[in-house]
């Protein structure tokens, strides 16, 4: 009698169930919103995005109550490898085979532009929250696309100007060869010139090279007084510790990181890195906000702190859920990504923002410098904030970017 | 000052010398390549794997114990010599007998799981490691500034590029490897014992790469990765100078670092495909390789 009562209700508990679901989810495509975390999760950008962007997902999914609010949201992640056709065709069969309707990360700007060609072609949603290219709101927007983090612009316009108008006036470049460095390098190059400086040369070495010995060489030779690492990751941390083998600081030349992740300062251990000067969207020990975040994040990733990156994944999955929500339907990416741009952007982590025509998020930017060993007080206390960029100058000036969503 | 294609000299010095010491890491990991598949015709895909397992042991020496670079460079080899050992006793002496693909195939897998389980503990970006205090700073040589630690990266690895040589080319020992390779039904028959002389000799290749992990902790970042961006081109100068060919692995090493560097300064966007290249063409001209003997 007992178990017949108990089968009783649990079938009645799950036609319960299902009628729920059929009422609550009716608006979205098949029921489920699906967001697709793609990144490089095995190779030199696996630390800055990886699995914590993975966890930085379904972190906005439980913070925004979608279980409460009747709405079913999955998270998925895949390996693109750093590879664009590889990139691509994960893109176009979580859209086609797995109904994905939002792609979140994408660190490497190569990956990203081949996946925000593929997500414009099938109207689903693109979250840039890795990649750093300012083409993507720029000659390559797309408006199904939000930038949200970073980009080469506000690198460049962060610490750049920082270090030419310190006295660091003729640079030289280390360039990654591919469409991220490229951007980087140009849009840093702008940036030097337009504050009375001068590019004295450049090389370009492939992406993950392990040794920069030959490169340095020719950066020390060229004598000039910055030599800029248009490079990420791995790249960056190899050119920095071979840089201080070779004595190049001590020669009088100075780095600039023009882009550097905290796992990179980690990776370099304070002794190396001391002193850096570097521009980031966020860093975990500002905010009380911040550093539950990075607590919950650090408990569940084995003690690794998160990047802003990994912020802007969390961040923007928030904001993509609240434009869902009050649209009611995640069925037309061009329309969710309007809705976003429309609704002022509010979260614990990057505060009031706003998404501009091309598909900018726009917050303040932080010039850090990298704190000397004796100054690190507990672990991952590594930054130093020595100027706030205030939202409205920390990036490209909307009609500069030659977006062609971007009317007048 | 003279120039040489619009470089000047000096400056091509420069690129020489460091084309030499990448060529080092390149001689002293693909002879332990060679080795292995000299005496134990294995193609030994761990090889990266246990290059940056060399590494990692000594980054956690120092890490736990506090062991510094110069136990590192003893203990290290030693430990993964020994996994090394362990992994020949248990898979790989069943291989011998079978095709070189499946020896190819059981490494690698082997090498996947060694890398994820690093990669699963310490991340992808790596984890510091410092140049040890006697070799730190450097001098000019008026051409260009040399790490300390460079020159012993150059210095070391020729030593043990030429002991290694001269142990199996000119040694009873050597001798003895060599004969098992060609026919070891005879020389158990002298009263050898074959299978401890390969077990010992796999030990000895994997040493080898641990030994240029440690010697790589410095320079670049200890990060699970290392060895699988090294392996293929170290793979490509075996091939390049003669699978087995002890004395082809090492001039073969040098000689494409100083060909890798050189492409540094002309055409840098090429400095990692040009190995290939060269590989591509010496198959065609020589499928033997430059030291090989034709089959």
């Amino acid at each position: 009698m007992r178990r017949l009562f108990a089968i009783a209700a649990v079938g009645l508990a799950a036609l319960v169930a299902l009628f729920a679901a059929g009422t609550a989810h009716a608006q979205y495509t098949d029921g489920v919103i699906r967001i697709g975390v793609l990144n490089d999760m095995s190779g030199l950008y696996a630390d800055l995005g990886g699995q914590g962007s993975v966890f930085a997902a379904r972190q906005a999914v439980e913070d925004f109550g979608a279980a409460q609010k009747g709405m079913k949201v999955e998270v998925v992640g895949a390996d693109h490898q750093n590879k664009p056709d590889v990139g691509s065709s994960i893109a176009r069969s979580w859209i086609d085979r797995d109904k994905v309707d939002v792609i979140v990360d994408i660190p490497n700007s190569g990956v990203a532009l081949a996946v925000n060609e593929v997500v414009r072609e099938k109207n689903k949603v693109f979250l840039a929250s890795g990649p750093a290219s300012s083409d993507l709101t720029g000659a390559k927007c797309s408006p199904n696309t939000v930038h949200w983090t970073y980009d080469t612009w506000a690198l460049a316009n962060g610490t750049g100007k920082a270090i030419v108008r310190s006295g660091g006036t003729t640079w030289f470049f280390l360039t990654a060869d591919y469409a991220f460095g490229h951007a980087l390098e140009r849009d840093t190059s702008a940036v030097v010139e337009a504050n009375g400086g001068k590019v004295v040369g450049k090389v370009r070495h492939p992406l993950n090279t392990n040794d920069f010995s030959s490169f340095l060489l020719q950066a020390q030779s060229s004598k000039a007084k910055i030599i800029g690492l248009a490079n990420a990751g791995g790249d960056t941390i190899n050119s920095i510790k071979q840089a201080a083998e070779f004595g190049i600081v001590k020669g009088g030349q100075n780095l600039a990181g023009l882009l550097v992740f905290i796992t990179d300062v980690n990776s370099l251990g304070l002794q190396t890195a001391q002193g850096l000067i570097m521009t980031e969207a966020w860093y975990w020990d500002m905010t009380d906000d911040n550093r539950a975040f990075a607590r919950k994040f650090s408990a569940a990733l084995g003690g690794h702190y998160p990047t802003m990156v990994q912020a802007g994944v969390y961040a923007s999955v928030l904001h993509y859920l609240k434009a869902v929500e009050a649209l009611k339907s995640d069925a037309d990416g061009k329309a969710v990504v309007d809705k976003m741009k429309e609704l002022p952007t509010d979260d614990p982590l990057f505060g009031k923002g706003t998404i501009r025509a091309d598909g900018r998020k726009i917050h303040d930017m932080y010039l850090f410098e990298v704190k000397k060993p004796e100054e690190s007080k507990h672990p991952w206390d590594y930054y130093q904030l020595r100027a706030t960029i205030p939202a409205a100058e920390a990036f490209r000036p909307l009609k500069d970017g030659g977006c062609p969503l971007v009317g007048g | 000052m003279f120039e040489i294609f619009g470089i000047p000299s000096q400056a091509l010095f420069g690129q020489l010398l460091i084309g030499l010491i990448n060529g080092s890491f390149y001689a002293l990991l693909s002879l332990g390549l060679a080795v292995i598949f000299g005496m134990l015709n294995i193609i030994n895909f761990t090889h990266g794997a246990q290059y940056m397992m060399g590494a990692f042991v000594a980054y956690l020496l120092l890490q736990h114990i506090g062991a510094n670079y110069w136990w590192a460079l003893i203990l290290a080899p030693i430990a993964v010599g020994l996994t090394g050992i362990v992994m020949e006793r248990l898979f790989l002496q069943h291989l011998y007998k079978l095709d070189h693909l499946y020896g190819l195939l059981l490494t690698f897998g082997i090498a996947l799981i060694i890398e994820g389980v690093f990669r699963n503990y310490y991340g992808s970006s790596g984890q510091p490691y410092q140049v040890p205090a006697l070799l730190q700073g450097g001098r000019n040589l008026g051409f260009m500034f040399l790490p300390n630690y460079r020159a012993w990266v150059i210095v070391f690895s020729l030593v043990v590029c030429i002991s290694t040589w001269f142990v199996i080319e000119r040694t009873r020992l050597g001798s003895y490897l060599r004969a098992a390779t060609e026919n070891p039904a005879l020389v158990r028959a002298f009263g050898i014992n074959v299978p401890r002389m390969i077990t010992l000799t796999y030990g000895f290749g994997v040493g080898l790469a641990a030994l240029a992990g440690v010697m790589a902790a410095p320079i670049y970042n200890v990060s699970p990765l290392m060895g699988s961006d090294l392996i293929v081109v170290v793979f490509a100068v075996v091939v390049i100078g003669g699978m087995g060919s002890i004395m082809g692995a090492i001039v073969t090493g040098f000689a494409l670092g100083v060909i890798e560097g050189l492409t540094k300064v002309f055409f840098p966007e090429a400095s990692n495909t040009v190995i290939f290249v060269i590989m591509a063409i010496v198959l065609l001209i020589r499928p033997s390789g430059l030291f090989g003997r034709a089959a």
